[in-house]
């Protein structure tokens, strides 16, 4: 029997997940001071990006509704959530994480809708780990004097946050819940393309009775982000997205007293040397690259394997991809569901296609995609070289680009050669190569033997033109507070005194 | 007949060897009361490209000893630099003024500042780094690793104790320096490279530049093989803003110069070391 015949014999009916689950309104406005407000600048849509269906049209934020936002985080800051002993400041950011988990369907369901992922990651990885980041950062709250920054390190202010849309919910957590346990107050915007989530947040602040102030929600697009990263009165900006967007932040921050956390671009090595654990090696391999689509920062899309097993790994590895479902979001057997935008596709497309011109041989599974929707088969491509621009550029989508290597050394050359430093990859049963590949490895995080596992506990941000600052961890409360004295900065705070 | 005294010339210090600038540029050094004493060299953008690259060089080198062995190394600078307190003393009092007794407390808080932070070499990592306890079969740990090289603007008034201050925190963790000295007093620092060339700190672990802030300042913030800036140093608000912004090219740390002249004298806090490490993070899976 061929594979094929398999595929039909076994087939797996569809067990799609209701969307009945969520009422999406017709329209959104801010959340500003508590309340759901009007924006003033011109209102733009939503769609499903698995049936290119208009969803909602939602407020966009102007300067003066930035402003707005702002003035509202500074009064609950000065007010209420400043002042707050941390105990109680703990005890709603347990509320939080409690509704969150209470809501998790919900606010599954909406976030595959929205963004175009599986239900089964985002029910299983991005609302549980949101929960898990308030329920984490909760008990910090009435600790502080414990985070090495000294006995009674102090709120920065108004934090202004600006996340993608790649895991949504997941990046709202990061920042609002660290923010809030620190004693700062926020205001938040979402990505354009997935505004919903976060403004289903917003009523989950109203449900747990949050401060009206303490978190403000503006959507909108880049403008609405420079005015909010450039407002005055903006105490600290914590941002997640590309290394360009990056830049240009860390430039308008120059000469404020701004503190700033950037969580950029990577194009991360995932190394596997010939003795590792193969299919458990194939298994990081595609949860490394296949995960949400590709669109992760921290993705395995340089995928570097010993020359001698080169052979063994592709062979087995397009076996494994051959039965990766490609198609409905709420489906729960699909494995990757749609790209989040039109304007991503035509991205991956492009430098896909750049791929086959440059010579690098191009393979997907026969798989048949939806007929509506922006969808990309899984992608694999061998015969790559360290001067092609897809084993240098972000893709940000379901392509794996393959390098070989013969030694250690040369792993390690090749994955450093790249401005990025995000994450990286090793796959080895040797214990001590392990450890010397990951002291070489110029990368904020390196999974040895797994990939892409992410924990509230664990602190998380890249090298070089990765970004600065961590998130996550007691390091990442040092971009959230200002030392006392005696306070020592844990290493890669995005401190700059 | 007096004899005829032997002056020195200043040279900068670049991958352990004293050259003139290339340029063959210099400008004069006098007194705080307006004395001249020396010729000291004008570097230029060449011997910038110059430090960064013994920098470079030195890095990996430097970051792979054993946090032990750089601590050690960290101490040898205090005892030779104890060696030569007197000339430090002479050289302090004549670059900013003030009385001996004064002058005597700056080097003497300068030597103990080197032994401060070469107890920091192999202590840091435990006092900063963890384990993190994630909810899963995964041992996870979190450590400091050096940024790379890192410009380094001295501040302009403190020419020894400042320039420790500077100096030590970023070296000590594995990062190598280009160094701009205080540009009217650059002669403490330019000894201070003799002590650090005969302290078995490896050539290009600390390169040491003397020159207007105004124009070496733009060529480091520029330059994408330093991976971190220090604006200490930086007196004028403009020209540390342009510094800043000229680092976003490669998204260097940038440690900003700090609103009012620091209390050298006061024990320093961390902030001079974790400003350039990089936290990484490391999972492996538990089993059997």
């Amino acid at each position: 029997m061929t594979e094929l015949d398999v595929a039909q014999e076994f087939a797996y009916a569809p067990a799609p997940e209701s969307r009945a689950l969520v009422r999406i309104r017709d329209e959104y406005g801010l959340f500003i001071g508590g309340e759901f407000v009007e924006g003033t600048g011109e209102p733009f849509a939503t769609v499903d990006p698995a049936t290119e269906e208009r969803l909602a049209t939602v407020a966009t934020a102007s300067a003066a509704d930035v402003d707005r936002a702002v003035q509202a985080a500074r009064a609950a800051h000065n007010r209420v959530w400043g002042p707050m002993p941390g105990a109680e400041r703990a005890k709603y950011l347990f509320r939080l994480a409690r509704i969150l988990q209470e809501r998790a369907r919900e606010l599954a369901v909406l976030e595959s809708i929205d963004n175009g992922k599986p239900i089964r990651e985002s029910r299983d990885v991005d609302v549980p780990l949101a929960a898990a980041h308030f329920f984490y950062h909760a008990g910090w709250a009435d600790k502080l004097g414990y985070a090495g920054l000294g006995a009674d390190p102090k709120p920065l202010g108004v934090a202004g946050q600006v996340i993608p849309w790649n895991f949504p919910l997941l990046m709202l957590s990061w920042k609002i819940a660290p923010a809030l346990a620190c004693g700062n107050t926020v205001v938040l915007k979402p990505a354009e393309t997935t505004p919903l989530t976060a403004l289903l947040f917003a009523e989950i602040c109203q449900q747990a009775d949050l401060p009206a102030g303490v978190v403000n929600i503006v959507t909108g697009a880049g403008d609405t982000g420079r005015s909010l990263i450039s407002h005055p009165d903006v105490d600290k900006v914590a941002f997640t997205g590309s290394t360009e967007v990056g830049r240009s932040i860390a430039q308008t921050v120059a000469g404020t007293s701004k503190k700033v956390t950037l969580e950029l671009g990577g194009k991360a090595a995932n190394i596997v040397f010939a003795d590792s654990p193969v299919d458990q090696a194939v298994e990081g391999i595609v949860n490394g690259i296949f995960f949400n689509q590709g669109h992760v920062c921290c993705a395995g899309s340089r995928l570097l394997v010993e020359e001698s097993v080169h052979d063994e790994v592709i062979e087995r590895l397009q076996q494994r991809m051959g039965t990766l479902r490609v198609g409905d979001p709420l489906d729960k057997n699909t494995d990757i569901g749609a790209i989040n935008s039109a304007e991503q596709l035509a991205k991956i497309r492009r430098l896909s296609a750049v791929g086959e011109a440059e010579g690098a041989q191009r393979w997907s599974p026969a798989c048949q995609l939806p007929e509506r929707g922006y969808f990309f088969a899984p992608t694999l491509f061998t015969g790559v070289s360290q001067a092609h621009r897809i084993a240098r550029e972000e893709i940000f989508g379901p392509v794996l680009s393959v390098l070989t290597f013969r030694t250690p050394d040369e792993a390690v050359a090749k994955a450093n050669n790249t401005p990025y430093g995000l994450s990286a990859g090793v796959w080895t049963e040797k214990g001590s190569r392990i450890l010397w590949m990951a002291a070489r490895l110029k990368a904020g995080v390196v999974w040895a033997n797994t990939f892409n596992r992410f924990d509230p506990a664990s602190p998380f941000g890249g090298y070089k033109e990765s970004g600065y600052g961590r998130e996550g961890g007691r390091h990442g409360l040092a971009g959230y507070l200002r030392p006392s004295p005696g306070g020592a900065s844990p290493a890669g705070a995005g401190v700059r005194a | 007949m007096s004899r005829v005294e032997v002056r020195k010339t200043y040279k900068l210090f670049i991958g352990g060897a004293f050259p003139r600038s290339e340029s063959g540029h210099s400008y004069e050094v006098c007194t705080h009361a307006g004395t001249f004493v020396a010729n000291a060299a004008r570097a230029t953008r060449k011997d910038v490209r110059d430090a960064v690259s013994a920098a470079t060089k030195a890095q990996p080198g430097w970051a792979g000893r054993t946090a032990y062995n750089r601590g050690q190394i960290l101490y040898r600078v205090a005892e030779m630099l104890e060696d030569r307190r007197d000339q430090f003393v002479a050289q302090v009092l004549a670059a900013e003024g003030g009385n001996r007794r004064r002058a005597q407390q700056q080097v003497d808080a300068s030597i103990d500042r080197w032994v401060w932070y070469a107890g920091w070499a192999d202590k840091l990592a435990q006092v900063i780094g963890s384990a993190n306890p994630v909810a899963g079969p995964y041992f996870d740990f979190s450590l400091p690793e050096p940024t790379g090289v890192i410009g380094v603007i001295a501040p302009q008034r403190s020419s020894l104790l400042g320039l420790v201050s500077v100096l030590a925190p970023v070296v000590v963790t594995g990062n190598t320096a280009v160094l701009v000295s205080s540009f009217e007093r650059p002669l403490p620092a330019l000894t201070l490279a003799e002590v650090l060339a005969t302290s078995d700190l490896p050539g290009g672990v600390a390169n040491v530049l003397s020159g207007p802030v105004s124009e070496l300042l733009p060529w480091l913030a520029e330059h994408t093989g330093v991976a971190g800036l220090d604006l200490t140093g930086v007196d004028d608000a403009e020209m540390a803003t342009d510094g800043e912004r000229q680092a976003a090219v490669n998204l260097k740390r940038v440690r900003r110069a700090p609103a009012s002249e620091p209390r050298w004298l006061d024990e320093p806090d961390l902030s001079a070391m974790t400003t350039f490490v990089e936290t990484k993070t490391v999972w492996h899976p538990m089993g059997v």
